[in-house]
C-alpha cells in the first residue's frame, strides 16, 4: 500500500480543488498530442488532429480531456486504494482500448507541465515531487490488470 | 531518438533568444528542483558542504550548466562535435549515469514552463525536449 504523508496528501486535494478540470485536461491532452505525436494513434476518430492549432481547437480533445481529470478525481478521492479504484479502468485500456501503458507516463509528463503553467511558484520542488509521486501510483494502478 | 528538423532549430533558437536573459534563474532552478524531487541524484553531489537545493553551490552548478545549454544552442547543426569535450569530461571524470540527463532535461521543462507559461506552447516542448534529447545524447557519446 502506498503510505501518504500529511503534506502529500493536503498538496494533491488542493491541487485539484484549485485547477480547472476542462482547462487543464484538454491543455495537456493536446501538449501529449504535439509533443508525443505517437499518442494520436488512439485518436483516430477525432478528425482534425494535423497541426498544434487543430490539435488545441478540436472539440473531441477537449471533452477528453476534461474526462481524463475526472477520471483522476477518483484517484483523489481513493489515495488509499488507488489500485483497486483503478481495476476496471486497467481492464477497459488494456482490453479495450489497447493503450501501450508506456502512453500513461507520456501523458502524465504533459500534465505535470501544465499544471506548473498554472500555480507558477506555488509548483515548488515539494509540490511537484507529491504530484509526481500521486500521478507515479496513477499510472502503476492503470497498468496493473494488463497480462 | 529523431533528429532535429530545420523548424526544431529554428524554434528552439527563437526561443533560446527570448529566455537565454534569464538563463541563470532557470538553471539555478532547474538543478534545485531535480535535487528536491529526485533525491537520488544528490549522490553526485556529496562533495558539496551544504546539498541543500538553494545553496551556492547549488545556485553555481545549475549556471554552468545553463550555459553549457546556451552553448549547445550555438552549436546545434553538430552537437556531437560540438560538444565533443564536455562529453568526455560527464564521460571520464564526472561519470554521470545518462539516465539523469533525461531527468534533469525534464526540470529544465518544468521550469519552463513556470516562467514562460505563455511562450513555453506545445510547439516550442516539442521542439525544445527534442533538442534536450539531441544535447543528453551527445553528451553520452564518449561514455563507451
Amino acid at each position: 500500500m502506498v503510505e501518504w504523508t500529511d503534506f502529500e496528501r493536503n498538496t494533491i486535494q488542493d491541487i485539484f480543488s484549485r485547477i480547472e478540470y476542462d482547462v487543464v485536461g484538454p491543455a495537456a491532452l493536446a501538449r501529449c498530442l504535439v509533443v508525443y505525436p505517437w499518442t494520436q494513434r488512439y485518436f483516430g476518430g477525432f478528425g482534425n488532429l494535423y497541426n498544434a492549432a487543430a490539435i488545441k481547437g478540436n472539440p473531441m480533445v477537449s471533452k477528453h480531456g476534461t474526462t481524463i481529470l475526472n477520471g483522476l478525481e477518483r484517484a483523489v478521492k481513493n489515495m488509499d486504494d488507488i489500485t483497486n479504484t483503478y481495476a476496471e479502468l486497467s481492464v477497459l485500456h488494456s482490453e479495450k482500448l489497447h493503450v501501450d501503458p508506456d502512453n500513461f507516463k507520456l501523458l502524465a509528463d504533459c500534465l505535470t507541465i501544465v499544471v506548473a503553467a498554472q500555480l507558477g511558484n506555488e509548483f515548488t520542488g515539494e509540490v511537484q515531487a507529491a504530484f509526481q509521486k500521486f500521478l507515479a501510483v496513477v499510472v502503476s494502478a492503470l497498468g496493473r490488470q494488463y497480462r | 531518438m529523431t533528429s532535429l528538423t530545420a523548424k526544431d532549430k529554428q524554434t528552439v533558437k527563437a526561443f533560446w533568444a527570448k529566455v537565454s536573459g534569464k538563463s541563470e534563474d532557470i538553471g539555478a532552478a532547474a538543478v534545485a528542483r531535480m535535487l528536491v524531487v529526485y533525491p537520488q541524484t544528490k549522490t553526485y553531489f556529496s562533495h558539496w558542504q551544504d546539498q541543500s537545493p538553494h545553496s551556492a553551490a547549488a545556485r553555481k552548478h545549475g549556471i554552468t550548466v545553463m550555459m553549457g545549454v546556451g552553448d549547445a544552442v550555438t552549436k546545434i547543426d553538430d552537437l556531437k562535435e560540438g560538444l565533443r569535450e564536455l562529453s568526455e569530461l560527464h564521460a571520464f571524470t564526472l561519470r554521470v549515469d545518462p539516465g539523469n540527463f533525461k531527468i534533469l532535461s525534464h526540470n529544465i521543462l518544468v521550469v519552463m514552463a513556470i516562467m514562460f507559461p505563455i511562450d513555453f506552447t506545445p510547439d516550442v516542448h516539442v521542439s525544445l525536449d527534442k533538442f534536450l534529447a539531441a544535447v543528453s545524447l551527445a553528451l553520452a557519446e564518449k561514455y563507451r
